[in-house]
């Protein structure tokens, strides 16, 4: 790696302004779209697969309340039921228990208003979708898309070891840690080149508009019911995304990556010989 | 140097738990009010703005084969109107229904069942989406809402067309009389040609839960803009002045007019 003298603590400019806030709409915007969308579901908390839905009578997916006394809430995925009274199908919302998916402390509205959950939804999936076209419109002209997303030949010959480091919690230090490892490029690549666009056209998928211009989209992927479930599988595995990418942040120094993602500069730590 | 990186930190830490204050403790009271409300309608523009671009008013909605059609389509919202002048003509098997057709039009006039029966008919197998997300396909066979329209003749002032129902909804207070099921589309949607006064649904009459003797399909949309239980058609200028002046039962509850999402 570096000589044996340290390199001196620095700051490296890191992220781009137009990056650093179209992150930070992102951020805005898909915790509405969460917190709106578990609303949404919880109108009708059940997903299926095909065109049409099957009234709970063989669900991939349900949330539901037995109704018995005292009231229990349950999970219940391919006939396999788990009890999740408290949390989904059954929760407190202000001292009352009451019967829904998604506990109040959840979804945007926390009372049960599926018109205002769709109103919230909708236009920050507008405020998401054009802050996207922005990000890649730069991203693409400035070549930062290629290269923060793209990995070299010789960075996916090294995998191996970048996976090592990871699982033993040992974080690219020095300069090294001024750009992204092959790890974070392969995740940010699938996240935004592959998952946020598919969510967008699972959400298209099940607007009957949309699919009277383009009847192919609900059935490349199964019918609108798959679609509402891919939607909500996607939704899930972005949520999955952002635990590991706060869990990163974390654990390479929040201070220092919030101030690189608010500022644009990251400091660059002497690194240490012989880690 | 430290001094600084301290400063730093408490603002940043303050920043975002400023920002997380607003996000969520705020949101329900931004959306209550007025500037909130237009703010949040602004989404529902866009949709509507951007599928209207995308599609001609011939673009149909999909339609699917007779194997696709649900073996159970569930009946929301009302399935058996208890209404005084519903009942008796469901009695009689609507043999003295006559649907009214009035309002911004050269020549208003009623018209039985077994006359919309005589007009030419489309029948079409489509899926229904509701609000809540549920779907089901059925094969609906109706009028045209176009040839009713050319009879009566438009105003040049006409917009939107008007479907008052005979079914009664919860109203908010016991003081207020239970508002009656209303809805309307433009003329976009009017005279499309899916848009169609519903009489049969899968080759037979339509039956009471599903809004007999006519419902309204306007397949682009979703379900609740799709009246049951037709009482009149008025072709108006603007529905400021109609109940809630939302346009619909449901929007004068806060849902979108444009349901195209």
């Amino acid at each position: 790696m570096h000589a044996a003298a340290p390199s001196p603590t620095h700051l490296a400019f890191r992220h781009p302004l137009p990056i650093r806030i179209a992150h930070w709409i992102n951020v805005t915007a898909m915790t509405i779209l969460l917190l709106s969308g578990l609303q949404i579901f919880n109108a009708h908390p059940e997903l299926d697969f095909g065109s049409t839905s099957s009234f709970y009578k063989h669900p991939a997916l349900t949330i539901g309340a037995t109704g018995e006394s005292p009231d229990r809430g349950y999970l219940q995925v391919f006939g396999h039921r788990l009890d999740t009274t408290g949390v989904l199908g059954v929760s407190r919302s202000d001292g009352d228990v009451s019967e829904r998916a998604f506990p109040s402390w959840i979804t945007l509205p926390a009372e049960q208003d599926l018109a205002t959950g769709r109103r919230w939804h909708f236009l920050f999936a507008w405020i998401f979708v054009v802050n996207g076209l922005v990000y890649l419109a730069f991203g693409l002209l400035s070549g930062q898309l290629r290269r923060r997303l793209i990995p070299t030949r010789a960075e996916l010959r090294g995998i191996g070891a970048s996976l090592r480091e990871h699982l033993t919690l040992r974080f690219p230090k020095g300069e090294e840690a001024t750009r992204y490892n092959v790890l974070q490029k392969l995740a940010y690549l699938i996240v935004v080149l592959g998952l946020l666009p598919l969510q967008i056209l699972a959400g298209l998928a099940m607007s009957p508009g949309f699919d009277a211009v383009a009847p192919w989209l609900p059935e490349a992927f199964g019918g609108r019911q798959s679609a509402r479930t891919a939607h909500f599988v996607i939704a899930m595995l972005l949520v999955a995304f952002v635990f590991i990418h706060l869990a990163m942040v974390l654990l390479t120094g929040p201070f220092n990556q919030l101030r690189g993602m608010i500022t644009g500069w990251f400091t660059v730590r002497a690194e240490r010989e012989a880690s | 140097m430290k001094r600084k990186n301290l400063d730093r930190r408490r603002f940043l830490l303050g920043g975002l738990g400023l920002g997380g204050a607003l996000a969520l403790g705020g949101c329900g009271r931004l959306a209550a009010s007025r500037t909130g409300q237009n703010a949040l309608q602004a989404g529902d523009d866009a949709t509507q703005f951007v599928q209207r671009l995308l599609m001609t008013p011939q673009t149909l909605a999909p339609e699917f084969p007779a194997s696709a059609i649900s073996a159970s389509f569930y009946a929301n919202g009302t399935t058996d109107p208890g209404e005084a002048d519903y009942k008796a003509l469901a009695a009689n098997q609507f043999a003295d229904y006559r649907l009214k057709v009035g309002g911004l039009v050269t020549t208003p006039f009623e018209i039985s069942l077994s006359e919309l029966r005589a007009l030419p008919s489309r029948t079409q197998i489509t899926r229904h989406d509701c609000v809540e997300g549920w779907s089901a396909i059925g094969q609906w066979t109706g009028a045209p809402l176009h040839l009713l329209l050319e009879r009566a003749g438009l105003k040049p002032e006409a917009r939107y067309v008007l479907f008052r129902c005979f079914d009664t909804m919860d109203s908010d207070s016991l003081d207020t009389p239970r508002p009656h099921y209303y809805e309307t589309v433009d003329l976009v949607d009017a005279y499309h040609p899916q848009t169609i006064l519903a009489y049969d649904m899968g080759g037979a009459a339509l039956g009471v839960p599903h809004g007999a003797p006519l419902r309204l399909r306007v397949e682009r949309q979703l379900g609740y803009k799709m009246p049951k239980y037709l009482k009149s058609i008025e072709v108006i200028d603007s529905f400021a002045a109609v109940d809630g002046g939302k346009g619909g039962y449901w929007e004068d509850q806060g849902y979108d007019w444009y349901a195209g999402i």
